[in-house]
């Protein structure tokens, strides 16, 4: 990634860098988002990769297809390791999921401003995250047709989920925060969703921005209820970001499997979200600001800052790790200490060294302001941590199962073709998604970017 | 259901109403039983119809079974049976019965005594007849071969019973022949050997115990008196009846009575699970090893032996030694003990210091009450040296006693066949009559059967399937099953058995009966009636010879069959010939597999899909080699050169090669290679065509058991098996408690050492009013033989998933055989454990179920439900002891529909997407509780029996009511050796185990190893 020329900022400019390049007002911070959606021609990296992304879909729906027709057996789950892709590919995507209802709600509630230019697409992000992640509890189920028995419906039966049970748990904390991340984004998207009706010059534009953007007009009533309700729905969603993950992560604090069985889970869990998310952030925006020239919303600061709390949860994460390896020891227990010492020694140890390596190791780089300043290595690192953050569901599910109590049940796992194309296919569809996103919707907040101008420009008459 | 009950043991006839069923049954050409309640009708036409139906060869899947027979059993099971209703079911018109028959109840069983054989030699049984159909085999109490218990064999049975790949037409030169043109054919035959009195006709049989067939073929001898009657099986036990030869010089059968010894020495003999008589030999050999406190006594046994069998595994001392190395201990043993004449060296090679005298002083003081045994493939005068043993210990009458042979006509089984390969090749046999054999398989290669046999002017073949020796036969004649044929058959001590039809013929086989029946020209006559009047011959005094006939056929047994003991005398100067000296080099040992035998057994899934005890394989026959000879093998220093597990080799003896896989076995004797006979058939069926190698290449005529010579070469490729069981010690984890019997006496409570008295809970502790089901297995009497694991999938529906499934880790089976080693891999102790469902109190798998599909009942077991699983596979994650099964694809065959009749209809046979797992066989624990609350009485202790503690031979699994105090089980549970299998996880489970014991000799066991 070649530097544009606002990130030749001295590195000690940073903290003071803008969040907005110089010279915007109004008008031209709605043309500049605005024109990325309406603009007649269709960029052509935009249509190759919009085609490879739907071609990885139709991939996804043939694996999908053919395991519904032939069953679970098409992967490489087997007697012990009874959860293998599918469940890591949900705790990853699900992690993923997280930094968008972050950057937009808790970063909203402590008065952020620089979330500004990149919670809507991280908002995106994260509900196409969720969708994916979405994909695999269902697809995991022996029968999946029959996956609505673990909602409490009424039925004639009187047959009720098992409330002890945390997948029961897993399916409300990841029904209601795909619902309540989706109202939120399409809240936010309503005064956008205005201003391209009122600029699109064709008709089925301005009918379908018509409709979406549900007869705004952007009266002060309006705008003072958009207000409550973005903050409402900012209350809501801020402790769903942290229960979601906790919930996930009771999937395996709750069982007794050596490696599941531990309380350090749900923060550990939560803060491996927000690491993911924020790396999964951070490899988006970095091609997106330069693909559409928008260095001058997602500044430096922005990838800065990003950086930091990369570097926070990292270090957040390792302490999880090393609490983990520290209570399996000083446990005493054998199962947990066998655990641990199989994770660094066993058939899967190289996986768990390059956990390390990913997750520990490779965001140390970002204490020195001079990488956080190169975009090249900032997209690099982020990379690093989203296969790290992969890894680690990895570890997590097929180490502490493979080799659990009684050794005469000890296994060996290996993924299958169709696991990894399942896997790809998901990529696929995120990416998919994404590709429609940024053509069709408006990838900044042109309202809150237009409060930003108007920020800058109170600075300036009080300076 | 009713188990062990008398009163439903029917005779060969249901009590039926029927009179027409009745007359069919025992006076038309082809005994038509209960199958046929409303198609008595049959005509040429139907008969035409249906070998034209059928291509050559009846190969294609659908065509497993006829038409109308599908029609019949999949009403029957479809109505009566209640399968569920969301899956693949014919859509048919089901017509009910206009006049019940009485007590054909659906869900009901019925009970018929009869008798499976292997080698010749019956095993009692009762088979459960659900509608008419033939579901699962148990052992007859009253048989003295099994006294209730079973083996994998028998219970595997019923699956060769419906086997859709038995073959279903008379094949003529490979097109659809007819069976009246097959008796016109042979009677012109045997018409022009008539003239010459049959000189050039041979009758080729597997081992004969049949007294009904015996005298069948003494008729026709008679008729033809220079016709040969050749009796051939790969498994043979020629080493048996010429060591008894050898020693008493005369054949002879040998019967040990394991209840009354108290120290046994094995030279290379699996007693407990292999062999005639092995099921009441493990049961009395158990109960001497029963512990039951402090006062108890144990038996002691020592094995020699050079491949690990259960057997050693059990033993208390156990020295592994090249099989051609046993003699030269053998000898030693009879010098130590006074047997004078035996020449040799001093002592074999490789046997620690003391080893021997102190065996020797242990047998010497209990004499009477000590018992060598030799093992099958060890040489007669291996025989003849432990029957000289036993006889100046004065065993013999006490520990081991003699009868005349089993066999209607014992004979050398190898001269037998190389004599008749001599005839074929010398052109001097024209009419091959073969019943049951494969020798194009499985006969010593040298004969060259596969070239000879289309020599033979005139070959006919019985056989259950289309096999090798068909295919070169000139007929191909559909042998019934022995569950669709009147016969008979003597037990390990001579007890007699009739063995009756428990269906007709589902492919309108033949029986052995019916066929010798056809060459005496006796085609008229039903195969009943030769068995009847058999025996009615035999039992000429007695009265009422109805009454008798109906008793035996409701008991099993003839009564007063079992042979006398017999008074022998030791010829003089057994051994004094100096062993021939061994030539040197790699040993190659030839054993029978421990699941599919000879090869018979080959197309059997359940057999293929039972993992052989020790090495946990399925599937596959292997090379096994000791982990020092592998590491010689290799061919240099570098580890990475050693033979490993799975190494494909290329094995050269005596001229032939054949791939093979290595299988590294720890415990094997050095310098010595076993391969197993059975696999490696060309034409076999969807199940054991192709796989495994065929052992039978390398096996001449020379060396059928132990040969030296063998040379090994690698091929650098890689054959990929399935076993089990990867992971083979215990990791510090002691999922088997072990103590000597010293330690125990010292220490009683051992195997609770970290018992916590009272395990925390936030729950309140349910209380269970009336029953609360629980089991107890006894590792000191497992022998790891793998009954119970078939006995399982008989009852409960299990399907069979193949070799890959297996190797991915999804085999299907509800209870298993753990084998766990310790000590060095050389020569480590073998330890076998049986898992099923824990049935825990606090289950963890009930817990995390989202949908509540595995939820406890009011008696306490942990139930599944499969219509509510979904499939998340939680549970399985969550089960510490992974006894839970999933169907990751559709494993049960809902398409082959000969296996519906197979199936258990009180279990329900489980879709795609389920968890299943032991349900402690509920469908028998409400059946008795139906019947008990209909009389009003509550549930007497033992009469619940799991599948596999019925089948068990030595009584190690017991279930009952552990609320009740006096029950067996809780009286198990109270003694000092039971222990919970991960206690310290508090998920309390129901089935416990009581610790396992060893009983070594102190002057051994204080000896270094060498």
């Amino acid at each position: 990634m070649a530097d544009s020329p606002s990130d030749k900022l001295a590195a000690a400019e940073f903290a003071s860098a803008p969040i907005l390049g110089p010279g915007y007002n109004y008008a031209s911070v709605t043309d500049k988002i605005s024109a990325i959606v309406l603009a007649r021609r269709t960029p052509k990296w935009w249509i190759v990769g919009f085609l490879v992304s739907f071609a990885l879909v139709m991939l996804l729906m043939v694996s999908v297809t053919y395991l519904v027709v032939a069953g679970v057996g098409i992967w490489g789950i087997q007697i012990p390791v009874g959860w293998g892709f599918a469940i890591i590919n949900f705790v990853w995507w699900i992690g993923i999921g997280h930094a968008g209802t972050l950057i937009s709600a808790i970063l909203l509630l402590l008065r952020q401003t620089w979330r500004t230019s990149i919670n809507r697409f991280a908002e995106a992000m994260t509900l196409f995250a969720v969708s994916c992640a979405g994909i695999f509890p269902l697809i995991h189920m022996g029968r999946p047709w029959l996956a609505y028995w673990l909602f409490p419906y009424p039925d004639t039966m009187k047959m009720w989920p098992n409330f002890r049970s945390p997948l029961v748990w897993d399916a409300f904390a990841v029904s209601t925060y795909a619902t309540v991340s989706l109202l939120f984004w399409f809240i936010g998207l309503i005064p956008d969703l205005a201003t391209l009706r009122d600029r699109a010059k064709n008709r089925p534009a301005k009918l379908i921005y018509g409709l979406l953007a549900m007869g705004w007009r952007g009266s002060a009533v309006h705008w003072e209820r958009h207000e409550t309700a973005s903050l409402l729905l900012a209350g809501l969603a801020t402790p769903l970001v942290l229960s979601v993950h906790t919930i996930v992560s009771f999937d395996f604090a709750f069982a007794i499997v050596p490696g599941w069985h531990a309380t350090i889970f749900p923060p550990y869990f939560v803060a491996g979200a927000i690491y993911a998310g924020f790396a999964m952030v951070l490899t988006l925006s970095i091609p997106i600001r330069k693909l559409f020239h928008l260095e001058d919303f997602i500044t430096m600061r922005h990838l800065d800052n990003m950086g930091k709390v990369l570097l926070a949860t990292a270090l957040i994460v390792g302490y999880g790790y090393m609490m983990e390896a520290f209570s399996a020891f000083y446990s005493g227990n054998q199962y947990e200490r066998f655990m641990i010492l199989n994770r660094m020694t066993g058939p899967y140890a190289p996986m768990y060294w390059l956990l390390i390596a990913c997750n520990i190791v490779t965001p140390q780089f970002l204490w020195f302001r001079k990488v956080r300043a190169k975009v090249g290595a900032l997209f690099a690192i982020a990379m690093v941590v989203n296969l790290g953050m992969w890894l680690e569901r990895f570890v997590i599910v097929v180490t502490s199962l493979h080799r659990d109590f009684l050794p005469s049940s000890w296994g060996t796992y290996y993924p299958t073709r169709w696991d990894i194309f399942t896997f790809v296919g998901t990529i696929g569809l995120f990416l998919f998604l994404v590709f429609l996103f940024i053509r069709y919707l408006p990838l900044i907040s042109i309202f809150e970017m237009r409060t930003l101008v108007a920020s800058e420009e109170e600075k300036k008459a009080v300076n | 259901m009713e188990f062990m009950d008398s009163d439903r043991k029917n005779t060969g006839q249901p009590d039926v109403d029927n009179s027409a069923l009745r007359k069919a049954a025992s006076g038309g050409e082809t005994p038509r039983f209960w199958r046929g309640f409303d198609e008595l009708a049959d005509t040429p036409e139907f008969r035409n119809h249906k070998e034209n139906e059928f291509p050559h060869g009846a190969n294609d899947p659908d065509a497993k079974l006829d038409r109308r027979d599908l029609l019949k059993v999949m009403a029957a099971s479809a109505a009566f049976a209640g399968l569920s209703g969301c899956t693949k079911l014919p859509n048919q018109k089901i017509v009910p019965y206009v006049r019940q028959p009485e007590q054909i109840i659906p869900g009901k069983a019925l009970f018929y005594a009869t008798a499976v054989t292997l080698g010749g030699v019956a095993t009692g049984v009762l088979v459960e007849s659900h509608m008419a159909r033939p579901t699962k085999i148990e052992g007859n109490p009253d048989h003295p071969g099994s006294l209730g218990a079973t083996d994998a064999f028998s219970q595997a049975s019923i699956l060769g019973l419906y086997d859709p790949d038995r073959s279903q037409a008379e094949i003529h030169d490979g097109r659809i022949g007819s069976w009246a043109e097959f008796q016109e054919e042979l009677s012109t035959a045997l018409g022009a050997e008539k003239g010459n009195n049959g000189s050039g006709v041979r009758l080729l049989t597997p081992t004969v115990t049949s007294p009904t067939l015996g005298d069948q073929i003494n008729t026709f001898l008679k008729a033809y008196p220079s016709a040969k009657w050749v009796q051939y099986e790969s498994a043979t036990r020629d080493n048996i009846r010429e060591g008894a030869k050898l020693a008493f010089g005369e054949y002879l059968n040998t019967v040990y009575r394991m209840d009354q010894a108290d120290v046994i020495l094995t030279l290379d003999s699996d007693f407990l699970t292999s062999g005639p008589g092995c099921l009441r030999y493990a049961r009395d050999f158990a109960r001497k090893r029963r512990v039951e406190g402090p006062e108890s006594k144990m038996n002691r046994l020592y094995a020699v032996e050079c491949t690990p069998t259960n057997t050693g595994a059990m033993a208390d001392h156990r020295l592994r030694m090249r099989a051609s190395d046993i003699e030269g201990l053998a000898r030693a043993v009879a010098r130590e003990l006074g047997v004078s004449t035996v020449a040799g060296p001093v002592a074999p090679p490789n046997v620690p210091a003391g080893w021997i005298p102190a065996l020797a002083r242990d047998l010497k003081q209990h004499p009477g009450a000590s018992l060598i045994v030799a093992g099958d493939q060890q040489p007669p005068i291996v025989h003849a040296l432990a029957h000289a043993i036993n006889q100046a210990l004065g065993n013999t009458d006490k520990t081991v006693y003699f009868t005349a042979p089993l066999e209607v006509s014992p004979a050398n089984q190898w001269e037998g066949i190389s004599q008749l390969a001599a005839d074929i090749r010398a052109r001097s046999v024209t009419t091959l009559l073969i019943l049951g054999c494969n020798p194009v398989y499985d006969a010593p290669v040298d004969l060259g059967f596969k070239e000879i046999l289309p020599k033979v002017a005139f070959s006919a073949r019985l056989g259950l399937s289309e096999d090798e020796t068909s295919a070169l036969c000139h007929w191909h004649i559909p042998q019934a099953h022995e569950l669709e044929s009147w016969g008979d058959a003597r037990g390990y001590d001579g007890t007699a058995s009739v063995i009756q039809p428990l269906i007709a013929p589902l492919y309108g086989g033949k029986s052995e009966v019916d066929f010798l029946a056809v060459i005496n020209g006796q085609s008229a006559k039903p195969s009943h009636d030769f068995v009847h009047d058999y025996w009615q011959a035999q039992r000429a005094g007695v009265e009422r010879f109805d009454v008798f006939w109906e008793k035996t056929l409701r008991d099993g047994v003839v009564d007063g069959t079992a042979l006398p003991p017999k008074q022998v005398s030791l010829k003089p100067g057994i051994g004094a010939e100096p062993p021939a000296t061994e030539a040197q080099g790699l040993e190659i040992v030839f054993r029978p597999d421990h699941t599919i035998w000879d090869g018979r057994f080959s197309n059997n899934g359940w057999l293929q899909e039972l993992p052989k005890p020790l090495t946990l394989l399925t599937w596959d026959s292997v090379a096994m080699v000791s982990p020092k000879t592998a590491q010689r093998l290799g061919g240099s220093s570098r580890p990475a050169d050693y033979l490993k597990s799975e190494d494909a080799v290329e094995l050269k003896y005596k001229g032939r090669t054949i791939v093979a896989p290595v299988w590294v076995m720890p415990g094997h004797a050095d310098e010595s290679v076993t391969v197993f006979l059975g696999y490696g058939r060309r034409r076999s069926g969807r199940v054991g065509t192709g796989a495994g190698f065929d052992a039978g290449w390398i096996r001449p005529l020379a060396t059928p058991w132990i040969g030296t010579g063998l040379e090994i070469r690698k091929t650098g490729d890689r054959w990929a098996l399935a076993t089990t069981q990867t992971q083979s010690t215990m990791e510090g984890r002691e999922p088997i408690r072990i103590a000597t019997l010293d330690e125990y006496l010292k220490n009683p409570k051992f195997a609770q050492a970290e018992a916590e008295e009272n395990p925390l809970s936030l729950y309140p502790e349910v209380k269970y009013e009336g029953n609360q089901w629980g089991m107890a297995i006894d590792l000191n009497a497992c022998t790891g033989c793998g009954g119970c694991v078939v006995a399982c999938q008989a009852e409960n529906n299990i399907a069979v998933v193949g070799k890959k499934e297996v190797m991915i880790g999804r085999h299907m089976h509800w209870i298993r055989i753990d084998r766990y080693y310790e000590g060095g891999v050389d020569d480590p102790s073998t330890y076998h454990e049986p898992v099923l469902c824990m049935h825990c109190e606090n289950a963890p798998c009930e817990v995390v179920c989202p949908v509540a599909a595995t939820v406890h009942s009011p008696e306490g077991l942990n139930e599944m439900v499969y219509n509510r699983c979904v499939g998340t596979r939680y549970c399985s994650n969550n089960c510490p002891y992974k006894v839970r099964r999933f169907n990751f694809y559709l494993y049960s065959d809902w398409d082959t529909p000969s296996l519906f009749g197979m199936r258990n209809p009180n279990v329900s046979v489980r879709s795609r997407g389920v968890m299943e797992k032991c349900s402690y066989c509920v469908q028998r624990i409400n059946a008795v509780k139906i019947d008990a609350e209909r009389q009003d009485r509550p549930i007497r202790d033992g009469e619940i029996v799991t599948a596999c503690q019925q089948s068990c031979p030595s009584e190690a699994i017991v279930f009952g009511n552990i609320n009740d105090p006096d029950s067996r089980v809780s009286k198990l549970k109270a003694m000092n050796r039971n222990y919970k299998l991960l206690e310290e996880l508090n998920t309390r489970p129901r089935t416990t185990y009581l610790a396992k014991l060893r009983n070594p000799n102190p002057e051994i066991e204080k000896t270094p190893a060498v």
